[in-house]
């Protein structure tokens, strides 16, 4: 078994924010019928809460997050994935779902600091004073597309495809640099 | 710039966030079909000065695609719906009829 | 002369002297000063040449309007061209120079074209181009060359950065006067969260020139207790330095912030483009002055009276010691109080008007000033500077009455509110005659998504001039219905040219619009040459189409356009407003886009060893992947050959990762499948390959690839690189929008795994070196597929091949692409291993006769053209592109078809060339027959190759082409067999 490695392998930028390339975490799109009660029972059974449309559903060290109207992403720990993929297969074999393991397809960063939601301001068109809590925010991050959502207080986490995370870093680390904060200390 | 609000996920999205989609609600004919039906399936559009049923995908966002009523002229959004479907829902067409008496209709 | 004022100036700050220069000279001006007031205050009038006829110009105003007072400014890597002075705040260090003008700005050869004014009027571009190419090239092209352009063009690289950010709010209010503080203020008391923008650095707009009361309060105490207020609120946002530059569809507004001009190299952006969504948008753009039409208008020292005072009241700056003032309505005379305050001198106020009455006027008149009614003025004395003017009866035609010696002239011809924000989006204005006045329509807004009004004008704005009139109209945020005149000012009367019978000769002199030299005689020559539409005049003329866009110049030109057509002036109506209200840099529309993160580069997780192992990277789609990878001294072409020829000798490693993967899922997956496919894919059996096609609605051959059947309900995908996210959007489409009852799923896996093609004689050798799966032929025969685990990480490994070679290609998690490649450099040392790129790939597909989507596809191209019969089901009833292939034209047997070429002389074809047919079409040009999709030359064969279509091509094996090529030259190619290679796939079969 040779070490898996993430897009940026950690890389951090400290600006009015501090930006950071999470490292490798496991994600699984499944898309199903999320009203199924089997689905949901599955879900449990692998530590997952099913989220309300367009919210994160966060226990431990796994989150499940609503993307579309029949389509979940759910974290958890890198090495987790492919058992937990195999486990929610069979738990839900002869179902019409599709579990795919997606932890290599992605990046994830993380961008913390009180003023985060400044550098995120400059490159999403949302408005984050009426960002639920919870809430996921699928949009583009200048010319990509991105999952966003708050994880903790002062931070947030943000998804890419791992192709463009050298891009993400990029313009992140541009909209954090210090000077530029959007609102006066 | 426009905004619409897609119907799958709630999410009001700019039209960065969009994919436009061309005339909503056309018939596909495929073989056996006559020459004249497969060519206003593939070629004809509407194109109005006014209202307008349109597709879009939520692209940047859920990914699903949805359709919308809109002025062509005004940009004023009458609603939007989910793609499910082959005519507009009877609400949204009387929305339209109160906000623009003279329309003729769907047809 | 112009000179500072030894006390006064509300904005600047004495105690802080800050240095500048103007085309090299040393000048001292303080902080608060603009470049202009700076300028002026160290007697610099003259400050640049106009457009056409390089003459003399000086400061007109002291804001956005200015259309003169441009410079070029700041150096190398910083400098920038026009400029406004008047809105560009002054800061140590500053350097500028003036522009347009040859050699000096004092002495300028170009100024001949004003003597030559009678031949260049308006329509002179128009008009030359109508003469003959000699006329044009040897008379006027050098004529226009030297006078043409404003400010020279920066030669290098911006230094500075940029930014955009995106805002939301209830109510985004534009400008931040009395009117607009006043509205931003109510809209927060109801609980709006508010956005206010100022364009300028500072709050209250012209009220604390132009005096009054407000709440009983003096408008400086007034402003500064609201913005107390307003601050302490946490629904309300304030920005100054940004400037709504335009109003958009459904509330979206662009707001241009001036973050780090006058501190360059702090680090901070030097702007930032705010894209702004606001339910309600609230203009308070307050209004512009207009100039009066009178001979000798334009020399420098003619100022606006609003302008003048500003000089005056805000910096302490006195652009002459005798002001004579001009004007037709009361506001004027504010001008000549606050001069008389200053202790300057108002020899006399010329009133168009015939009877002037009201406060204003009385206090002129009080102070001993010479208000003289029903005059004008005849002409300006002076060139580079007013020495005085000749005054004459506005009802007359120019009689002299008497001359006035004066150094300095303000002019007011009455107030046009900004209606561009209004404008922008479809707002429609009203015609208010007896103010001469367009004004925001309250009955016809600009509307947003909801079909409702999307903006309220308020303030001058809207017309509405008095600020006890500002604030009642603020506290409901809507328009008053009657609109009153300021506070106990007379009305105006309107001007247009002053006097109002003046010849030719005068009308010749009077500038419209002075940075592009258009005169009164210009508008009423284009009106006499037919010109009958405002648009039209306006590009004939030239008139508002400087960089002040017409803010000075469009009222006064389309009355006088109104009047030579006969026609009331809402007839005429006005040019369109178009955003930005003033130019925004480039950097700021551009914002983080530039550099590195120009736009997204995608990398595969082998990207860094490419580019650390000599590759010549190929753009595919946002991808770079390697053309090849060039050793040291080694040129592209023998780079290339070399990695073919060792590809098919020992070898080849390519990073396939690019190749779009996508997973179908799902009970009607195969009937899904069926129907996107030409060829048949629910029969596949699981752990099969199949080449399979798609094609458009069109019919044409849209992207191709591998199929490979999972398991009983799921197939993977195989797109080609750039066709990724198309097809998965594609596919999507399909199932939500088409057949949305199908039980079928998606999943877009491109970047889940990165892929490796292992290619070559020694590739079965190499896998096996790896470890860990069973690869020999009975065990993975081609087109078959399996999944294990290779050099210990978890794989799938294809058997498929794309250059005829015995191939794997071997997917694995991205996470650990670049280790399994350097498990099989490793593992490939003594088997003569090299990686290639994505040249010997095309190289090598060519001698196979594999087709590429994107060559010898252009979205015209049927899979019929191709001999991809084959793959084509006979049995389906149906598939995307199935009725549009039994269109006639799609039918027939004349359309160009897919064949080999080898040319006679073993050369390369060139690519795209056309083979020759006998005779000419219609237009006289040759007929052709078929053109070439592809053409290399082949390290195998050692001779060049080529596909391409041609018509009846399969039916005409030997037959001989010509190819015509650069030169005149004719290439001479045979068609045949487009597979080069291997017919008989002896060598991937193994
Ligand atoms: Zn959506």
């Amino acid at each position: 078994m040779s070490d898996p490695v993430s897009a940026l392998q950690g890389q951090t930028y400290d600006g009015f924010a501090r930006i950071t390339e999470a490292g490798l975490h496991g994600m699984i799109t499944l898309r199903a019928d999320l009203a199924s009660k089997k689905l949901a029972k599955a879900l449990k059974t692998q530590g997952f809460a099913l989220p309300e449309p367009r919210r994160v559903m966060a226990s431990g060290d796994r989150s499940a997050l609503w993307m579309s109207p029949d389509e979940l992403l759910l974290i958890l720990p890198y090495d987790q994935a492919a058992p937990t993929v195999a486990a929610l297969e069979g738990a839900l074999a002869g179902e019409f779902v599709l579990v795919a393991d997606v932890s290599d397809a992605r990046a994830l960063f993380r961008i913390s600091g009180a003023r985060a939601p400044e550098v995120l301001a400059k490159l999403c068109p949302v408005d984050f004073a009426r960002l639920a809590p919870d809430e996921v925010r699928r949009t583009r991050a200048a010319q990509v597309a991105a999952a966003l959502w708050c994880s903790a207080p002062d931070e947030f986490s943000l998804i890419s495809f791992r192709s463009v995370a050298g891009y993400v870093m990029g313009v992140l680390e541009h909209s954090a640099r210090p000077g530029s904060e959007l609102t006066c200390a | 710039m426009l905004t619409l609000t897609c119907p799958c996920c709630g999410v009001a999205a700019e039209e960065t966030e969009l994919a436009p989609g061309g005339e909503a609600h056309l018939k596909r004919f495929g073989p056996g079909a006559s020459d004249e039906d497969f060519e206003t399936y593939m070629f004809a559009r509407k194109n109005p000065k006014g209202v307008h049923f349109e597709r879009w995908r939520h692209a940047y966002g859920c990914g699903k695609w949805f359709l919308a009523a809109r002025c062509t002229a005004t940009l004023e959004v009458f609603g939007t719906y989910p793609a499910q479907t082959t005519e507009p829902p009877a609400d949204l067409i009387a929305r339209i009829k109160t906000r623009r008496p003279d329309w003729e209709g769907c047809k | 002369m112009s000179t500072r004022l030894a006390t006064g100036g509300r904005l600047i700050d004495r105690t802080k002297p800050l240095n500048f220069t103007f085309n090299g000279k040393r000048l001292r001006g303080f902080a608060g000063d603009t470049l202009a007031s700076a300028l002026l205050g160290a007697n610099q009038m003259l400050l640049g040449r106009s457009f056409k006829y390089h003459r003399p110009r000086g400061l007109v105003g002291s804001g956005v309007e200015e259309p003169n007072a441009l410079v070029g400014l700041g150096r190398s890597g910083r400098f920038e061209p026009d400029q406004r002075t008047t809105t560009t705040e002054l800061f140590d260090g500053a350097e500028t120079v003036s522009q347009n003008h040859w050699p000096t700005l004092d002495l300028d050869i170009g100024v001949v074209n004003n003597w030559a004014y009678r031949f260049l009027p308006a329509g002179f571009y128009y008009k030359t181009f109508m003469f003959p190419r000699f006329a044009w090239k040897h008379l006027f092209e050098p004529i226009v060359r030297r006078s043409a352009g404003l400010g020279r063009a920066p030669s290098l690289r911006d230094e500075d950065r940029y930014e955009q950010a995106y805002g939301f709010c209830d109510v985004l209010v534009a400008g931040g006067g009395v009117a607009g503080l006043a509205a931003a203020l109510a809209a927060a008391r109801k609980g709006a969260r508010v956005i206010v923008l100022e364009q300028t650095a500072h709050w209250g707009g012209r009220a604390p020139v132009d005096g009054g009361t407000i709440d009983g309060q003096s408008p400086d105490d007034w402003i500064r207790n609201t913005l107390q207020t307003i601050e302490k609120m946490e629904n309300v946002t304030l920005r100054r330095r940004c400037m709504a530059a335009g109003l958009y569809d459904h509330g979206y507004v662009l707001g241009y912030e001036q973050i780090a001009d006058t501190t360059p190299g702090d680090g901070r952006p030097r702007h930032r483009l705010w894209r702004i969504r606001a339910a309600r948008v609230v203009t308070a753009t307050g209004a512009l002055e207009r100039p009066l039409a009178f001979a000798g208008n334009d020399v420098p020292g003619v100022m606006l009276a609003s302008g003048l005072r500003d000089y005056l009241v805000n910096w302490a700056v006195s652009p002459g010691d005798r002001t004579v003032i001009v004007t037709n309505n009361d506001d004027a005379y504010r001008t000549a109080l606050a001069l008389h305050e200053a202790g300057l001198v108002v020899p006399a106020i010329l009133d168009a008007r015939a009877s002037v009455t009201g406060a204003l006027p009385d206090a002129a008149r009080a102070l001993g000033i010479r208000v003289l009614e029903g005059r004008g003025i005849a002409k300006v004395h002076g060139g580079k500077r007013v020495t005085g003017v000749s005054v004459c009866a506005q009802a007359g035609e120019g009689s002299v009455l008497e001359d006035i010696a004066c150094d300095a002239v303000a002019m007011s011809g009455g107030w046009s509110p900004i209606v561009h924000l209004w404008s922008h989006c479809g707002g429609k204005l009203l015609w208010d005659a007896p103010r001469a006045m367009f004004r925001p329509d309250a009955a016809r807004p600009p509307t947003g998504a909801d079909g409702q009004p999307m903006a309220v004008a308020v303030g001058a704005a809207n017309g509405v001039f008095a600020l006890s009139a500002i604030l009642a109209e603020a506290k409901d945020t809507a328009p008053a219905p009657a609109i009153p005149a300021p506070d106990d000012e007379a009305p105006m009367a309107p001007v247009w040219v002053m006097p109002q019978g003046a010849p030719d000769a005068l009308r010749y002199k009077m500038w419209l619009d002075f940075q592009n030299d258009v005169k009164v005689s210009d508008v009423q020559l284009a009106a006499r040459e037919g010109y009958a539409s405002v648009e039209h005049t306006k590009r004939y003329t030239t008139l508002g189409m400087a960089t002040d866009q017409g803010k000075l110049s469009n009222i006064n030109g389309l009355a006088i356009l109104s009047d030579a057509l006969g026609q009331p002036i809402p007839a005429t109506g006005t040019t369109t407003f178009r955003p930005p209200y003033t130019p925004i840099s480039f950097g700021a529309i551009a914002g983080e886009a530039r550099g590195e993160i120009f736009q997204p580069l995608r990398r595969t997780p082998m990207h860094e060893w490419h580019a650390t192992h000599g590759a010549h990277w190929e753009p595919v789609g946002l991808w770079r992947r390697p053309y090849t990878y060039l050793r040291h001294g080694e040129g592209l072409h023998d780079s290339v050959r070399r990695e073919v020829r060792n590809t098919r000798a020992a070898v080849g490693l390519l990073d396939a990762s690019t190749l779009g993967k996508i997973v179908v899922k799902g009970p009607d997956a195969g009937k899904f499948l069926d129907m996107l496919y030409t060829n048949m894919m629910s029969t596949l059996p699981v752990g099969k390959c199949r080449y399979g096609l798609m094609c458009s609605e069109n019919g044409f051959l849209s992207d191709d690839g591998v199929v490979v059947r999972l398991s009983e309900d799921s197939w993977l995908c195989h797109t080609t690189s750039g066709g990724a996210d198309r097809i998965h959007g594609w596919m999507e489409d399909w199932l939500q929008c088409e057949w949305w009852d199908w039980k079928v799923h998606t999943v877009n896996l491109t970047e889940q795994f990165a892929q490796v093609a292992v290619v070559g004689p020694n590739a079965r050798k190499l896998l096996e070196k790896l470890g860990g799966m069973d690869v020999s032929a009975a065990a993975l025969p081609f087109m078959t597929f399996t999944e294990g685990v290779l050099a210990g990480i978890r794989a799938r490994v294809f058997r498929i091949s794309f250059s005829g070679e015995l191939s794997y290609e071997i997917a694995v998690p991205a996470s650990e692409g670049m280790a399994f490649w350097t498990a099989c450099l490793q593992a490939g040392e003594d088997l003569g291993l090299m990686p290639y790129g994505t040249e010997a790939l095309h190289i090598m597909r060519a001698e196979k006769g594999f087709i590429m989507i994107g060559d010898e596809t252009d979205g015209t191209v049927i899979p019929q053209d191709l001999g991809l019969g084959w793959a084509i089901s006979k049995k389906k009833a149906d598939y995307l592109g199935k009725r549009a292939q039994e269109r006639a034209h799609m039918a027939n047997p004349d359309r160009w078809q897919l064949v080999g070429l080898e040319t006679l002389d073993g050369s390369v074809l060139p690519d795209g060339v056309l083979a020759l047919a006998a005779g000419v079409n219609g237009n006289g040009q040759k007929n052709t027959q078929g053109r070439v999709t592809s053409t290399y030359f082949s390290p195998t064969l050692n001779k060049g190759i080529a596909m391409g279509l041609v018509r009846h091509g399969p039916q005409r094996m030997g037959e001989v082409l010509d190819f015509p090529t650069e030169g005149g030259k004719v290439v001479q190619a045979r068609i045949c067999d487009p597979v080069f290679y291997d017919k008989d796939g002896e060598k991937q079969n193994v």
